[in-house]
Parts: C-alpha cells; sequence; structure tokens
C-alpha cells in the first residue's frame, strides 16, 4: 500500500497557560494520537469541547494557535515530518498542501479586503495559479457551491454577504489553491439549522468533486456521519474509538460511543391537553421600543398543568420574545395572558408576588445566570428565604434536599458557579428554579450551550422533575431532537407568528407546511444517507441563502 | 446620499454645537460662580469708586445672557475683546504666540507620532519579552511623573550639567530655524516623552488587537510570509484605531504644552492664558480657553471622521 | 491565604510609607515647616537631610509636609470624585431613558473641555483656597468616574442574573447593593488608584502654575516653583518632588494593575 496523505503519529500538544497571580503551568491538550488519511478520503474528528479536535486538526498544518505547543510526536504529509520542517517549509504546506476553513467565516475573512482578493490570495501567493487562472477556478467554486451570481459575488466585501454564503465563500478559499488536503473546523455549527444543511451539502458535493481529502472537526456525530468515510472519538486529547463511519454509527464499541450514538433517543409519551390550561396566551403582539414592526403578532397558545409546551423557530422568530411577554419584561401592545384563572398584569412591576413565584425562567447561559460572586448555597437559597421566610437550618436542609433533587448531592452549598461544570451550573438553576415551587417553568434554550451528552442528562433531569414536582415548562429551543424528546405539544414559530400548532403528534405528522416541512427535514439524524435523502424531498429553500 | 456624508456631516454638526455649549461652559465659569469678579481682582483693599469703575469696564451691570451674546458676537467676528491689564487688542496679542505654540506643538507631534507608533510595533513584535517590558516599564515611570518635574529633570542633565541645550527658549522672529530649534529642544523632548508614553500604549494595543483576529490566523494559514500578513491584512485595519490614538493624544499635548511653556518661558498661548489666571485678567482667560477647547474639540473630531471613513462597513454598505 | 505578588507587595509598601509620612508629619519632620533654619540652598548635611531651600527652610521637612498637603488634596478630591461620579453613574444606568441620555450629554460637554484649560478658567475668578481646589479637582474629575461607574453598571445590569433578581420580584436596594455592587466593586477600587494618581499630578500642577497651594503652606509642586531657579545652579532642590511624586504613582499604579488582574482572572469566584 503506497503513504497516507496524512500520518500521525504519537502526536502530543501541550500549552503554557498564566492564571493571573499564580505561577504559569505547563498543560497537556492532546496525549499521543495516532491515525492516518488516504488521498481522497473524509475523515470525521468528532468530540466534546475540550477533546483537542481543533487542536489536532491544526497540527496538520504544523500550526499552534496562541499559545498552544505541538511537543512530541509526527505528523506526515506527503511523505514529509511537517513538524521538523523549517519555516519557509512550513509556509509552502500551508495554504498549499493543507487549508482550513474556521468555524466563523465572518471572522475569518478580513473587513477590508474584497472577497476575490481573499480567496484567490493563497493560489496566487504559492505560485500555483496566475491570477486569472485562480480568479477563474474561485468562480468555478463559487458556482459549484452554490452561491447566487458567482461572476460577481467576488467583488464584495464580505459583511455585503449572508452567513451562511460566507462560509461557502471560505470554503471556496481553502479548495482553490487545490490542496490535497482540507481542514474542516465546525463549519456549520454557527449556522441556523434550515441554512446547515445547505452548506453540508455544498462542502459535500466540493469534497466529492475535487477528490480532495478532510478532516472534518465537529461535536454533532450527526452531521459528520453524512460527510465522512471514517470517525474517530476523541474525548479529553485521547482517542476513544477509531472506524468506519457506518460502524462507528451503527456498531459503537466503545461505551463513550455508544452513547453519542444514542443520544437524542429519549422517548417521551405525550400527555393529552386538558379542559383547563395552566397558562392560556390569546391575541398577544409586541414590539420592542423605538422599532416599527411587530416581533410578535396575534400568538395564542395553551399550557397544560404538568405538561410541556415546546415552542421552535430560528433565530429572529420571535421564541424568545415570547417568554419575555410571559414574564413581564416586555408588556404586548395587543392581547392577554391567564395564568392559574388569574389574569396576569402585562407589566413586571405590577405582579404581586405568588404570580413572580409560581413563574419561574431557566436561561441558555448557565454562566451569566448566577452572579459569580454568590455561592451556590447563596443562589438557591434566596428564592426560599425571600418567597417562604425560611431561615438558618431549615433553609440549609432545603437547600439540601435542592440539591439532591438536581443529582449534585453533598459539598456544592460553599461552591462558587466558576467552580462547577457547565452541566452542574445548569442543574443549580434549575434548583434555583424550583425553589420557588413554581407551576410553570420558562427554559429558553437550556441545552443549546452544552454539549450533546450533557443536554441528554439535563432533559432526562427536566423530564424527572417535571414527574416528582408536577410543574409546566415553556420550552423555547431551535432544536427539533429536543422538541421531540420532551414535548406534549408544539407550537412553530416564523418570523413573529405561530405557523403551526397542536399536540406533539399532530404536529409531527404530515402533511406539513412548507416552514415546517423544511425545519423538521433539518435535523441531521444519526444515520447514513439521510443527507441526499432530504435533499431529494424538500419544498422550501432555507431563508439563510 | 452615501451614509458616510451622511454620518460625517452629522459628526460636523455635532462638533460645532459641541464648541458652543462649551463657550457657554467657559463664560459661564468665569461669571455665574460665587462671589464678586472685581472684588476678586482687585483685592480686598480696592476702593469703592474703582470697584464700580470695573465692574462697568466688565460689563458686569448688564445681565449675563446679554453679556454672553455680545462676547460670542465679538469672537465669531475675530474680535476677542481687551485685556483689562494693560489694555491691549487680546486677538493682537494671541497672534504671534498661536504661530509660537504650534510650531512647538508640530515639533513635538513630528517626532513622537513616529517614534511611538515605532515603539508600539516594537513591543508587540516581542510582546511579553524583555523589549516590551522595558518600553512599558519606562512609559508607567514617564506617566507617573508630571509635565514641568519631566522639564526640570531634563534642564537639570541636558543644559546645565552637560550643557548640550538652552534651558529657556526664548524665541523672536530674527532666529533661523535651527537656532530655533536648537532653542525649542528641551521643551520638544519634554512634550514628547509626555504623549509617547500614552501613544504608545495605545497603539500597542490597537496593534495587539488587530493581530489577534481571526484573519489575520486565516492569513498565517495562507502560509503568507509575516511581513505580506502585516502589510496586507494588518494595516488596512490597523490604520483607524492608530489614527484615533494619534489625534487623542495630539489633544493631551494641547494640555502639556501650557505647563511646558510655562517652565521654559517661552512666549506662546500656554504661558499667556497662565500668566492671566493669576492676574485674574478674565477676557483673555475667556478667549485662550475658548481656543484651547476648539484645538482639543477639533482634533478629538477628526480621530471620529477618521473612523467612520476608513470603516469598510460604512464605506460599502450592503 | 491570598497571595501577593512581590512588585503589588512593594507598591504596598511604598504607599503605606508615603500615607504615614503624611499622617504623622509634625512628629517625623526634623524641623517646623515654615521655620527659616539655614542659609539658602545648603548641600545636604547630618543636619539638614536633603540640604535647605531657596530661603533657608529644611527641604527634608518641606517635603513632609508637603506631601501631607499633597497627599491630603488628592485623597479628599479622590473621594468627592467617586461619591459624585459613582452615584451618578450607577443612576444613570439603573435609570436608563432620557435621565441616562441627560446625564452623558452633559458629562461629554465637561469633558470636550481639557480638565487643566478648565481649571484654569474657573480660577481665574475664584479665591485659591485649599477647598477650592479640592472641590474643582473632584467635580472636573468626577467625569471620568461617571463614565466608568456607568459602563460597569451597564454592563451588569444586562446580566441574566439581574433579571432573574428582577423576575423573582426584589427590591432596588437588593439588585444594587447585592448584584451588582459587589461584582463593580474591583474596577472602581482599581480605578480609584489612577484617579488618585491623576489628582496628585493635577494638585501638583496647578500649584507649580501658582494656582494651587498657596506659600507659605508647602506641598510638592510648590516646592519646584519655590527652587526652580536653583536648577540654573545645579542644585537639585526642585527634583525632589518628581522623584517622590513618581515613586507615590508608581507604587499606587502597581496596587492597581494587581486589583484589576486579580478580578480579570478567568477563574472568578472568591475574592
Amino acid at each position: 500500500m503506497s503513504e497516507p496523505l496524512l500520518k500521525v503519529r504519537g502526536l502530543k500538544i501541550g500549552a503554557t497557560i498564566y492564571p493571573p497571580g499564580e505561577k504559569s503551568r505547563h498543560i497537556d491538550i492532546v496525549h499521543g494520537v495516532d491515525f492516518d488519511l488516504e488521498a481522497g478520503k473524509v475523515l470525521g474528528l468528532i468530540g466534546e469541547s475540550g477533546a483537542g479536535k481543533s487542536t489536532i486538526g491544526l497540527a496538520a498544518m504544523a500550526y499552534g494557535r496562541g499559545g498552544v505547543e505541538l511537543t512530541g510526536g509526527e505528523v506526515w504529509v506527503n511523505g514529509r515530518d511537517v513538524l521538523q520542517s523549517n519555516m519557509p517549509d512550513k509556509r509552502r504546506l500551508r495554504g498549499a498542501e493543507v487549508t482550513y476553513v474556521s468555524q466563523s467565516a465572518a471572522a475569518s475573512f478580513n473587513p477590508a479586503k474584497r472577497i476575490m482578493e481573499q480567496v484567490t490570495e493563497a493560489a496566487i501567493g504559492q505560485g500555483k495559479f496566475s491570477k486569472s487562472d485562480a480568479e477563474a477556478r474561485a468562480i468555478a467554486l463559487f458556482d459549484k457551491l452554490g452561491l447566487p451570481d458567482p461572476e460577481n459575488i467576488g467583488s464584495r466585501y464580505p459583511h455585503q454577504v449572508s452567513g451562511g454564503q460566507l462560509q461557502r465563500c471560505m470554503t471556496a478559499l481553502a479548495l482553490c489553491p487545490q490542496p490535497d488536503l482540507v481542514v474542516f473546523d465546525e463549519p456549520t455549527t454557527a449556522l441556523d439549522v434550515t441554512t446547515q444543511i445547505d452548506v453540508l451539502v455544498a462542502i459535500k458535493n466540493a469534497i466529492r468533486d475535487t477528490g480532495v481529502a478532510a478532516l472534518y472537526i465537529t461535536h454533532d456525530l450527526a452531521v459528520v456521519a453524512q460527510v465522512s468515510d471514517h470517525i474517530m472519538v476523541l474525548q479529553q486529547g485521547a482517542m476513544v474509538e477509531y472506524g468506519t463511519t457506518d460502524q462507528i454509527i451503527n456498531n459503537p464499541r466503545e461505551e463513550y460511543t455508544q452513547a453519542l450514538v444514542s443520544v437524542r433517543s429519549i422517548k417521551h409519551i405525550e400527555k393529552a391537553p386538558t379542559d383547563t390550561p395552566l397558562l392560556r396566551v390569546e391575541g398577544i403582539t409586541a414590539r420592542y421600543k423605538g422599532t416599527d414592526f411587530d416581533v410578535l403578532k396575534n400568538i395564542n397558545v395553551d399550557i397544560h398543568p404538568g405538561q410541556t409546551l415546546a415552542v421552535v423557530g430560528e433565530s429572529g422568530s420571535g421564541k424568545s420574545t415570547l417568554a419575555r411577554v410571559i414574564t413581564g419584561l416586555l408588556p404586548p401592545s395587543a392581547g392577554e395572558i391567564t395564568f392559574d384563572g388569574r389574569t396576569l398584569t402585562p407589566d413586571l412591576a405590577t405582579r404581586p408576588l405568588d404570580d413572580l413565584r409560581e413563574l419561574q425562567m431557566i436561561y441558555q447561559m448557565a454562566d451569566t445566570a448566577m452572579n459569580p460572586r454568590q455561592t451556590v448555597g447563596t443562589i438557591i437559597g434566596r428564592p426560599l428565604e425571600f418567597y417562604f421566610g425560611l431561615k438558618g437550618k431549615a433553609k440549609q436542609k432545603r437547600i439540601q434536599e435542592l440539591l439532591d433533587e438536581i443529582e449534585l448531592g453533598d459539598g456544592f452549598q460553599d461552591r462558587y458557579p466558576a467552580e462547577l461544570s457547565g452541566g452542574q451550573k445548569q442543574r443549580v438553576c434549575i434548583a434555583r428554579a424550583l425553589a420557588a415551587k413554581p407551576k410553570l417553568i420558562i427554559c429558553d434554550e437550556v441545552t443549546s450551550a452544552l454539549d450533546p451528552l450533557v443536554a441528554d442528562g439535563i432533559l432526562k433531569l427536566l423530564l424527572k422533575l417535571q414527574k416528582v414536582e408536577d410543574v409546566s415548562y415553556l420550552f423555547i429551543t431551535h432544536d427539533l431532537a429536543t422538541v421531540k424528546a420532551i414535548a406534549d405539544s408544539i407550537a412553530v414559530m416564523f418570523q413573529g407568528e405561530v405557523v403551526r400548532y397542536g399536540p406533539k403528534s399532530q404536529v409531527l405528522a404530515p402533511p406539513f407546511d412548507d416552514y415546517t416541512d423544511l425545519l423538521l427535514s433539518s435535523v441531521p439524524e444519526m444515520r447514513l444517507g439521510w443527507l441526499e435523502e432530504t435533499i431529494a424531498n424538500r419544498k422550501m429553500e432555507s431563508a439563510g441563502n | 446620499m452615501h451614509p458616510i456624508i451622511k454620518l460625517v456631516a452629522q459628526r460636523l454638526t455635532l462638533g460645532i454645537l459641541l464648541l458652543f455649549a462649551a463657550s457657554i461652559l467657559i463664560f459661564a465659569g468665569t461669571t455665574m460662580l460665587p462671589g464678586d469678579v472685581a472684588q476678586q481682582i482687585l483685592g480686598q483693599g480696592a476702593t469703592p469708586v474703582s470697584l464700580a469703575n470695573l465692574r462697568e469696564e466688565l460689563g458686569l451691570n448688564t445681565p449675563p445672557v446679554t453679556r454672553y451674546f455680545n462676547w460670542l458676537g465679538g469672537v465669531l467676528q475675530g474680535d476677542l475683546g481687551t485685556a483689562l491689564t494693560n489694555g491691549r487688542d487680546i486677538a493682537d496679542s494671541i497672534g504671534g504666540r498661536l504661530k509660537n505654540t504650534m510650531f512647538l506643538a508640530f515639533w513635538a507631534a513630528a517626532i513622537s507620532v513616529p517614534l511611538a507608533i515605532f515603539l508600539g510595533l516594537l513591543a508587540v513584535r516581542y510582546k511579553d519579552r524583555w523589549p516590551d517590558k522595558l518600553i512599558s516599564g519606562v512609559t508607567l515611570t514617564t506617566i507617573s511623573i508630571p509635565e514641568f518635574m519631566i522639564g526640570y529633570i531634563l534642564v537639570y542633565w541636558l543644559a546645565i550639567k552637560w550643557r548640550l541645550f538652552p534651558s529657556v527658549a526664548i524665541m523672536n522672529d530674527s532666529m533661523s530655524l535651527g537656532e530655533k530649534l536648537n532653542a525649542i529642544a528641551i521643551p520638544v523632548m519634554v512634550l514628547t516623552l509626555v504623549v509617547l508614553a500614552h501613544m504608545m500604549r495605545m497603539t500597542r494595543a490597537a496593534i495587539l488587537n488587530v493581530m489577534q483576529s481571526a484573519y489575520i490566523e486565516t492569513a498565517e494559514l495562507k502560509g503568507l510570509r509575516m511581513l505580506t500578513v502585516i502589510r496586507k491584512h494588518a494595516f488596512p485595519n490597523a490604520v483607524a484605531p492608530i489614527v484615533n490614538v494619534v489625534m487623542i493624544n495630539m489633544a493631551y499635548l494641547v494640555v502639556g504644552v501650557v505647563v511646558v511653556e510655562v517652565v521654559f518661558a517661552y512666549p506662546g498661548m500656554g504661558q499667556y492664558l497662565v500668566d492671566h489666571v493669576a492676574k485674574r485678567d478674565v477676557p483673555v482667560v475667556q478667549a485662550c480657553g475658548l481656543i484651547f477647547a476648539a484645538v482639543y474639540i477639533g482634533l478629538n473630531l477628526i480621530a471620529d471622521i477618521v473612523s467612520i471613513v476608513t470603516n469598510p462597513r460604512l464605506r460599502h454598505p450592503k | 491565604m491570598m497571595r501577593i505578588p512581590p512588585a503589588a507587595l512593594l507598591g504596598l509598601l511604598f504607599t503605606s510609607v508615603f500615607f504615614f509620612c503624611a499622617i504623622f508629619a509634625p512628629w517625623i519632620a526634623p524641623y517646623g515647616m515654615a521655620e527659616v533654619v539655614g542659609d539658602v540652598w545648603e548641600p545636604s548635611s547630618s543636619e539638614f537631610l536633603l540640604g535647605t531651600d531657596s530661603i533657608g527652610r529644611d527641604l527634608l521637612s518641606r517635603m513632609i509636609y508637603g506631601g501631607r498637603t499633597t497627599i491630603f488634596i488628592a485623597t479628599a478630591a479622590t473621594i468627592l470624585s467617586f461619591v459624585t461620579g459613582a452615584t451618578l453613574g450607577f443612576f444613570a444606568a439603573v435609570s436608563g431613558g432620557w435621565v441616562d441620555q441627560a446625564l452623558s450629554r452633559f458629562i461629554d460637554l465637561i469633558m470636550s473641555i481639557p480638565s487643566l484649560i478648565f481649571a484654569l478658567v474657573v480660577l481665574s475668578v475664584l479665591p485659591t483656597t485649599i477647598w477650592t481646589l479640592i472641590i474643582l479637582m473632584g467635580l472636573l474629575d468626577s467625569t471620568r468616574v461617571f463614565r466608568l461607574a456607568r459602563a460597569v453598571a451597564v454592563d451588569i445590569t444586562v446580566m441574566d442574573y439581574v433579571e432573574a433578581a428582577r423576575l423573582r420580584g426584589e427590591k432596588i436596594a437588593w439588585i444594587i447593593f447585592r448584584e451588582t455592587l459587589p461584582n463593580a466593586l474591583s474596577p472602581l477600587v482599581a480605578e480609584m488608584g489612577l484617579r488618585f494618581i491623576f489628582m496628585v499630578l493635577f494638585v501638583s500642577t496647578l500649584s507649580f502654575l501658582g494656582l494651587g497651594v498657596q506659600p507659605p503652606q508647602a506641598d510638592w509642586g510648590g516646592i519646584v516653583k519655590e527652587n526652580k531657579e536653583g536648577i540654573n545652579y545645579g542644585i537639585q532642590a526642585a527634583l525632589y518632588p518628581a522623584y517622590a511624586i513618581a515613586t507615590l504613582c508608581i507604587s499606587i499604579n502597581l496596587i492597581a494593575d494587581w486589583v484589576l488582574s486579580r478580578t480579570t482572572s478567568l477563574k472568578g469566584g472568591r475574592g
């Protein structure tokens, strides 16, 4: 067998960190990773944040980001150990043999230069193509990637095209010098769900047509399953499992991989609507001060006791605004909200304490939802003190009960938020909401900032708590997989309106309206061949194009 | 209309409004404060007759609003009034001094701006290594000493001990450029040191900010040489913040000039202002205050306008 | 146990010495403040450690008393500047709307004139007493504190934990004192150091120009003014205040840097 295009042996990567007020110290990010990549093949690197995926990807270009140092091992590209190369050789490698597509194209394009100049720069600068040839290549790539007006889009500036388009331009930038290998670093993660799938298709086709090899880095196994030939699963800088895509998805050997594959497979049987809803939203219309358009247009939904209403939609659909109206942060311009038989006053300031207590909220970013200078005990204890007047031993006891309920246990009362992991922080926020003994909890994208396995744990906890405490949820999310996992009824929002609403089984059953179809078909499924099927069956183009 | 022209026009209007507001503030600051200005000027031993005369001369018997508009009307026509102390026309006295001050400020800027940018680049190039630390240590020291003390330290060593330059900056029109430059050598050094520290630190921060952008990494990953990366990708984005830094520091320079002129008995605006504050010559103080404020507002305005016209998002709207 | 880096420790040490000398000046100074004890510009000797000044007063005693005046004025002006600036800044941030707009535009206006020039304009009609100086400097400088306090408070009030407190129904006092202030304190403390330095430089400059502290009261800027002629004869008397001011300012800078680095620490949490 011939020498592989990329051969990595015993790769070790570390970094020196400088904690303020402490001595600097060395930490290991990647501890000895081996893999091969044949020419023209795609290898998916998958793992949670902090697994070292991006660091390994950049090591293929002999590049360490920030203070990252490539401390040991070998990285062979086209038969040369690039870690041992001198600087001019590394420069010839980067941009000519190996190129890079980053997560945020918006930040990776120079705002002061036209797109064409940036796309062709490496191809020309490395002497691989003349200016006119490089530009012709770029235009052909723009066309292949499905960009509108491929002849002229290059003369625009980065801020003049949409996020999804810029991400395609970044792919063109990487392919233009005709490299042997492209490193894709979470190229679709920052995009809206309906845009992600189009960019994914464009990338997949471009890889296939140009015959380039690729390292595809992502935290989403369902995405990587659509594009790669092989998959390597990483955890905390070490390889867990390596295999063909088919084997990893359909027959994972390691426990960790099995967990990743079975993520989002929570089964929840929907409950039937009751006669007396807990919360009734009637004809709500709202706009922000100083703007001249309605963010919410005539919204009507119900939430039943002990049940979950999921509100789905993309960014800008108005789903978070609905939460602000219900909590009284944004008084509506029309409409009425009834909660537990009482009419809620539009403005937070005029609501009685019991209305505030029975309606709690959990935020997307647990980091900013907790005061960094309060301990977990203070954070959970405050509602107990504030609403129920609990003090001393009784308060301590109740805090501990709540901590047990969110499965954190002893020893957390005196910790500060900064000392907790992402999942633990979100659990503390849940406990704070529960402490008020609410009837309804509004969950605003509570799992979207978390790694998939951690998010799964939070969803399971929420379902368990719903049973025990008989609490209702208004669950706001852009992720349909989450919705399927926990909702009893669903409202699909699009441009400030509810376009589809009803019990889960009805909303998720055909016939679909065009937007719901688009949204549903955009959620990557954990099986091979899903992408092709979906694209063949779609009714509507995504808005982000 | 192109959005840039609109924004620049807005800024200019705002600048003019600000200048008017500043003129009200300066006028009010010398008029509405408690105490009898005439008494303050003449002291406790003044006779009632001289007090009354002075009040008449200052126009203290007319309402302040009327006085303000009279004053402003004069200023707009180039009439800054007459000095109380010697009865001379203020505009005449200021003319030559303003030229001298500009001469001093120009040379200080001509030396400090390139030097600060060079040192800023050097500090970025050797970030966290000894040249960076040395530069920031020295600048920290110069920030911590008032201008006039830097002045005397330099005079002590350069003029008295080593006899390299004169210790006072005497200027007259018959001097050649070389003689003039020799005369202002130490004042220019002082001013340079005073603004250099701030300017260099801010330049360093501005360049670092650009160098840490993702598009610089993209350029590096294209295999471009470091110099190409800096020339083609860092520089176009660093111009606006650096110009901004320079303008803000030129505004500091205007203030530094006041003190340095006093130290070196330099016949400029600053010395003129300080002298007349001590003599409580209100019309002169008002005129000088207004001119300093106008320069300061003007420099800040230029900084704003530069950052507007160099912003690619505004230059190439969607 | 809290670890203090050596640079900050050195800063703390020097700052304490300066403040100690300022507070106990009458007991430490070998001679009286305005006492003529020797010849003009005597060189340093065992009798007069730093020599004598332009009219034969002991320079060391002048320096100690001068430090007392300078540090007192700077401290008082800093406190005034902070109380005014922080109160108005927090008030603007929490009120929002037109109150915020009006206050912010007014502060912009005051800051459009350089502080020194504004001070000179006002001092041309006001009597120069220590209290005039403190009030004038404190109010002029409170504009900068206002901007910082407002920015910090605005940053914090948009945090979800503040919103969570509002949703809980907390009173404004709890939101300011328990949610906002603890997080705003550290940047404000660091800024306080920088403002103090600025005050020392400001009052010294005014005194040097003859518009600040009036003789025979000693202060560092004034000592330079009194002894500047000596420079021409190679006498260093006018330079000692420069060394003192530089040492004090650098020391405080080191402390401020340390306070700031502790609060921008990624670990957050305790402290």
